[in-house]
């Protein structure tokens, strides 16, 4: 068994109640490492075959909860959720931070494999080399800090019965989806604690399909062994001091943004992204700062950055909010996207994403749409039973519940920003897809690509991670060390220049950079492109139209020292067409038989056959 | 115990912790080579999101989990104030747990013996890490062994649920009440 790996996985079969480990080759997790990686290997090969048939939302999918070698050992704790996204209906590898996976290793696993769905809600608790399915019927609609209160408890007492000599029992740690979820809205997230979310792939929903309320995990056991625990020591001591030295981050950590990155770059989406820049120093990092934070350095399991901070609203009419900064991404979508320029209000929304379980990037995308529709005049009053306009707290509120109980027409917005401009497109008459800001179903980060100055034009367009800001493309080279943070799993504000290093002395392989970079790393993205091809079953993806920015990226800047400035379709054209070729895709974007046999991915170029035609 | 001796104490401020549990990975890296959470002397419990209780021996002046013992396993380091382990003696009966107001003790992961910080000879790890990251959560002092403040010590001797209810009001006000 290679070492950083506990050496099984916990797979799980909610359909019969079946549990068993699984042990892959050390081939396999050699190529593959863990997180994004295992997970398209494990996905492609169950359900490869017939892809385009296999309903994200249905028994057939496969939830995947992986740790990678580096889960614990490098600073800031995270692990990676996937499964066949209900979103895009290919493979996102979406990461979130937290104890859970340090509690699942130490418990003697590297990760859950949850196959079916069971009959009534229900929680898996995994203990040292064991696991359970309990019943979840009392937690089942509860939102995420009664939901956290009611499990921890109850495992907590579960456990110390179970010993009860052996001194105070910590808390175990769980991933859970809100009522967003058990929904099966596309836009829920998977979470840990308060505001720790996984929020792209939507696979809360995947979660919610199960009847699968929770995983909870308690581990006595050490962290799984290095290969070489003494050069490991002196590699994090290395790295803790160079974390620390990133005053910026620690001090701020992305809780500035809201501001700065619309003020300065002018790449923020304002009112679902009309505009992107905006001069509202109220809204600026101090007042969030100076008001609301009660920690100014709050982290996950060993982390020596701690970039999150905790927000509380201790008076005025959204007392009682509690999240984290909101980072920048949760300050743009629930603030100046929404119309919303009062961190009190963006504070209060954010909280109520994370009670939902609604990712806030995705679902914040699609209250914005929504927004948009009706200032356009395409949804109306009689649609919503309620007037939505910009910068209206209350309104939006009513309309994210409803969306969470798919109440009316919000039935129809619960399928996520793209789904829901299709069907009310055809229900009304109109393009509403041009409102839609997403790439290939996955609603996009809140950084644009029309002033230049943030994010490239290809970034997102030929991503196999499509909307996802933390896996934006431009070589296809450089750009497969955010698939290495997805695999190993790091955090990507906990990496740094000793990565390799730290890697190597964990595992013992002699993996480098550029193997991973020209290889490993490259064979990973073209199985998650193949999925991405193949899709379906409700939605598939044409790269010569998909692998294309959001219409809304190619008007104008309306406003701000760069108006006027937009994405350039020549030169965005000119990228794709590079990167294409080096990423080894015809000019249709498909994968070449050439390039995947190289990789030894034959079984991939047989399935892409039919798309070749 | 002369008046005016001095020992090792961590001074925990819980407001400030991060959570962040490098505490947790230098103790056990410390006293156990690698890096064992469950095994570690300071333990931090996060029973309410964001409310981080670093949970370690303080240190009470009249040591009631040392008097308790049956088996005389448990002596004061005379340099430090520690509670230190006879890991020989221990029986890992648990006494001591309950014995202490704070349950701080608990019965190692692996050999099932009673498990109490012993400040790293007088240099505790835990502190080190928290004060180079500057989170000011954990530092240590040299404190009176009796006499002024030295009751005090003990006040911090209480379970992690105690803990964690006074540290969620300072935290998260009203909103507390629904968490806890």
């Amino acid at each position: 068994m290679p070492r950083g790996y506990a050496g099984k996985f916990l797979e799980v079969d909610l359909s019969s109640g079946s549990i068993k480990d699984t042990v892959f080759s050390d081939e396999i997790l050699k190529n593959y490492v863990g997180g994004r990686g295992l997970a398209s290997k494990i996905l492609w090969d169950r359900l490869g075959q017939r892809w385009e048939t296999v309903d994200p939302l249905g028994p057939e999918n496969i939830f995947l909860a992986l740790t990678g070698p580096l889960t614990g050992i490098n600073p800031g704790a995270r692990m990676c959720i996937s499964g066949k996204s209900p979103q895009c209906n290919g493979i996102i590898g979406s990461t979130l931070s937290g104890e859970f996976p340090v509690d699942l290793k130490c418990a003697g696993y590297d990760g859950v494999i949850v196959t079916g769905k069971a009959e009534k809600p229900v929680y898996i608790l995994v203990t040292d080399d064991h696991a359970e399915i309990r019943s979840a019927d009392h937690v089942w609609g509860k939102e995420a800090i009664e939901t956290i209160r009611i499990l921890v408890k109850e495992t907590r007492d579960l456990l110390s019965e179970r010993k009860p000599n052996v001194g105070k029992i910590k808390e175990p740690s769980m991933i859970y989806c809100g009522p967003a979820g058990e929904s099966r809205v596309r836009t829920a997230a998977v979470l840990q604690k308060i505001s720790h979310a996984a929020g792209y792939g939507g696979y809360g929903a995947v979660m919610g399909s199960k009847n699968l309320k929770a995983i909870v995990a308690k581990g006595t056991k050490p962290l799984p062994s290095a290969a070489n625990p003494e050069t490991v020591k002196i590699l994090l001591r290395e790295i803790d001091r160079r974390l620390i030295e990133r005053d910026r981050m620690r001090r701020w950590g992305t809780g500035y943004g809201g501001y700065e990155v619309g003020a300065r770059q002018s790449s923020e989406p304002i009112r679902n992204w009309q505009e992107e820049w905006h001069n509202e120093e109220r809204f600026g990092g101090p007042k969030f700062d100076l008001r609301y934070w009660v920690k100014r350095y709050w982290g996950d399991f060993n982390c020596s950055v701690c970039c999150m901070k905790i927000s509380v609203i201790k008076a005025g009419p959204y007392k009682g909010a509690i999240t984290d900064d909101p980072d920048y991404e949760m300050q743009a979508y629930l603030g100046p996207n929404l119309g919303i320029f009062d961190p009190d209000k963006c504070i209060y929304l954010s909280a109520l994403m994370d009670y939902l379980g609604l990712s806030g990037i995705n679902g914040g995308n699609t209250l914005a749409f929504a927004a948009e529709l009706y200032e356009r005049g395409i949804l109306t009053k009689e649609d919503l039973g309620f007037e939505l306009k910009w910068g209206d707290v209350e309104a939006f509120e009513k309309l994210a519940r409803k969306i969470v109980k798919r109440e009316g027409i919000c039935d129809i917005l619960a399928e996520g920003t793209y789904r829901a401009a299709l069907k009310i497109s055809e229900m009304k008459g109109v393009d509403a897809t041009k409102y839609a800001v997403h790439v290939k179903g996955v609603e996009v980060g809140a950084h644009g690509t029309r002033s230049g100055l943030d994010y490239n034009p290809i970034g997102y367009a030929c991503s196999a991670q499509c909307g996802d800001h933390t896996s934006g493309v431009y070589d296809a080279y450089n750009d497969m060390g955010m698939v290495f943070h997805d695999s190993a799993v790091i955090c990507s504000f906990c990496s740094h220049e000793l990565i390799w290093d730290l890697y190597r002395a964990v595992t013992g392989w002699e993996t480098t950079q550029d193997e991973w970079n020209r290889v490993l790393g490259r064979r990973i993205i073209q199985i998650q492109r193949a999925a991405l091809l193949l899709g379906g079953p409700d939605i598939f993806w044409d790269p010569t139209l998909h692998d294309d920015n959001p219409p809304r990226f190619y008007e104008p800047l309306p406003s701000g020292p760069f108006k006027g400035k937009t994405t350039d379709r020549k030169t965005f054209e000119e990228m794709r067409k590079q990167y294409y070729k080096a990423i080894g895709w015809d000019e249709k974007g498909i994968p070449e038989t050439e390039e995947l046999r190289k990789l030894g991915l034959e079984d991939v170029d047989k399935a892409l056959e039919k798309l070749r035609k | 115990m002369e008046r005016g001796k001095r020992i090792v104490w961590i001074v925990r401020d819980y407001l400030k912790c991060s959570g962040c549990r490098r505490c947790e990975v230098a103790c056990s890296l410390s006293h156990e080579g690698w890096i064992w959470p469950e095994a570690s002397r300071i333990k931090v419990f996060m029973l309410v999101p964001g409310v981080e209780i670093p949970h370690l021996c303080a240190q009470c002046h009249d040591y009631p989990c040392v008097e308790s013992c049956p088996v005389g396993a448990l002596s004061v380091d005379d340099a430090t104030g520690a509670v230190l382990v006879d890991r020989d003696k221990c029986t890992g009966c648990g006494v001591c747990i309950h014995k202490c107001p704070g349950n701080i003790p608990f019965l190692h992961p692996k050999d099932g013996k009673a498990t109490i910080c012993d400040l790293c000879g007088g240099e505790p790890q835990c502190a080190k890490v928290c004060q180079e990251a500057k989170f000011n959560a954990l530092w240590t002092v040299r404190e009176e062994k009796v006499g002024w403040g030295s009751i005090n010590r003990k006040l911090f001797a209480r379970p992690p649920e105690e803990l964690t209810e006074d540290v969620a009001v300072n935290l998260y006000g009203e909103r507390s009440e629904e968490m806890i």
